[in-house]
């Protein structure tokens, strides 16, 4: 069996970084990356992007070195991803924190709305409601984060944390702010649009979780595969007729069903964001299918 | 000051733009010294001008839209943002509220917004003319120096000087309770945008090079 050589150079500066000899040709990339580890301690393998062309796209860890277009002296190009993070670490993170925040407010904790309602308790009902629809919202997050979802990317850059964060965190103290003030003003219509609201927060909680559950059979345990997914028996996954990523229309669902529950602007706007940046990454979707 | 604004829309409908607004810009400048010469004071002067100001100013929009569609080569994100807080400081600081019409600072910052913009548009009239005075391009680099950083100031110290009539009057604001549940109080609001002027207008200054 013939022994490939790899020489790996920077993709900006051309350097010359690594030179591996005696590489099996059925090695793989993720295998690669560990070698030049070796040599280069502080790019750890998820910070290693290598491809073939400098300005090309990335390898996947997957691929094998004798099924790429190279002769038995391969040149890969090296670009540095910078700090990574794992994506279950920024997740956990991002959704303890709403979780964590909105009780502060709930509870009415001191110096938040002034000495005199300080651990008093909301006399609407709907607060108590909406407190509990908040919190199982981001318990079913992390639930799902730990035993449903399936990532195919282990990391992503470390800044993202600090972005995610600042976002989910923001959204989560404003709205809460207002939801348990004292001067908080239910709903016009009373109980019956409180009723609607929870209906369908409800039944798009539900949808969510079905297709969250749906796409995590899709993809069997440690596998990176992407399979097209499709309507099953469950009727909450027919909505793959219509749309490519109809977790994210539950997503937006839920939200909805929140704003009107609460009659608070703040939440309809984070589910206006929300709706626009789940719009981009589904159009991100739809195009890789 | 109805002559010069007939003036001025002649000049508007020049295919030159950069001359239009040039010389609106001269048209103001030309406005306040004549006021100056003539009362004594600037007290009042704001008064006088404000009409001819708002309506440049607010035209000013235009330049982002040539920016849009690329007539002009600067960066619509920076252009845009230096329009929206000149029409910011004319009409929700010294337009709206009135009392500080009179300050010191409004008439510091006027004075560098007229300058600047003579400089500017006369620099991009010469360039469009293809014969570039040296002294245009010596100054549109260099009285920047001076100029921004006082700007800031006037800027500054106007929008400091209306803060109490803010808070008195609740000016923009909304307070709870109210259907909407949500609240918006200006006065911080100008808070947080005295704070910001620092970072943003320091990073302003790093890009500007950028983009000649």
């Amino acid at each position: 069996m013939k022994h490939y050589e790899v020489e790996i150079l920077d993709a900006k500066t051309r350097d010359k970084l690594c030179f591996l000899d005696k590489v099996e040709p059925n090695a793989t990339i993720a295998e690669i990356k560990n070698l030049f580890t070796k040599s280069h301690p502080q790019w750890y393998p998820a910070r290693q992007s290598l491809r073939l062309d400098p300005k090309g796209k990335s390898l996947k860890d997957e691929d094998v070195l004798q099924n790429l277009p190279v002769g038995t002296t391969a040149t890969l190009y090296f670009r540095d991803l910078g700090a990574q993070i794992s994506w279950v670490t920024v997740f956990l993170t991002e959704y303890a924190g709403p979780l964590l925040i909105y009780l502060l407010f709930y509870f009415r904790v001191p110096f938040i709305y002034g000495p005199k309602y300080d651990f008093t308790s909301s006399k609407h009902s709907v607060v108590h409601l909406a407190c509990i629809c908040h919190s199982f919202h981001y318990v079913k997050r992390l639930l799902e984060t730990i035993f449903v979802h399936r990532f195919s990317h282990g990391t992503m850059p470390l800044r993202n944390i600090f972005k995610n964060c600042t976002y989910y965190w923001g959204f989560a103290a404003w709205m809460a702010y207002y939801i348990n003030h004292p001067l908080y003003t239910p709903p016009t219509y009373g109980d019956e649009q409180v009723k609607l609201a929870l209906i369908i927060f409800l039944f798009c909680q539900l949808g969510n979780f079905s297709i969250h559950i749906a796409l995590r059979n899709l993809r069997p345990a440690g596998s990176k595969t992407r399979k097209i997914p499709y309507p099953t028996k469950n009727p909450f996954t027919w909505l793959f007729l219509l749309v490519s990523c109809p977790n994210y229309t539950y997503e937006v669902g839920s939200w909805i069903g929140f704003a009107i529950m609460t009659q608070c602007l703040p939440v309809a706007l984070f589910s206006l964001v929300g709706f626009i940046q789940m719009t981009i990454w589904a159009k991100g979707s739809t195009a890789a299918i | 000051m109805n002559n010069l604004d007939t003036l001025v829309f002649l000049e508007f409908s020049f295919e030159n733009y950069p001359f239009s607004f040039f010389s609106r810009w001269l048209v103001l400048a030309i406005a306040m010294v004549r006021f100056y010469m003539q009362k004594g004071t600037y007290k009042g002067l704001y008064k006088t001008i404000q009409k001819t100001l708002k309506f440049f100013q607010t035209f000013a929009v235009l330049e982002v839209v040539h920016c849009a569609v690329g007539i002009v080569h600067t960066s619509v994100l920076v252009t845009g943002v230096q329009v929206s807080s000149r029409i910011f400081m004319v009409w929700f600081i010294t337009h709206s509220i009135k009392q500080i019409q009179n300050e010191e600072s409004v008439i510091l910052f006027l004075v560098v917004w007229t300058v600047t913009e003579i400089t500017r548009y006369s620099f991009y009239t010469f360039n469009l003319l293809n014969h570039l005075p040296y002294f245009i391009k010596w100054a549109r680099y260099n009285f920047f120096i001076i100029l921004y950083p006082v700007g800031v100031a006037g800027e500054l110290l106007t929008i400091h000087a209306a803060l109490p009539y803010v808070k008195k009057t609740g000016i923009f604001s909304l307070r709870l309770p109210n259907k909407y549940n949500v609240s918006f109080d200006y006065y911080y609001f100008l808070i947080i945008v005295m704070a910001s002027y620092i970072p943003c207008k320091y990073y302003y200054t790093l890009i500007i090079p950028r983009t000649q």
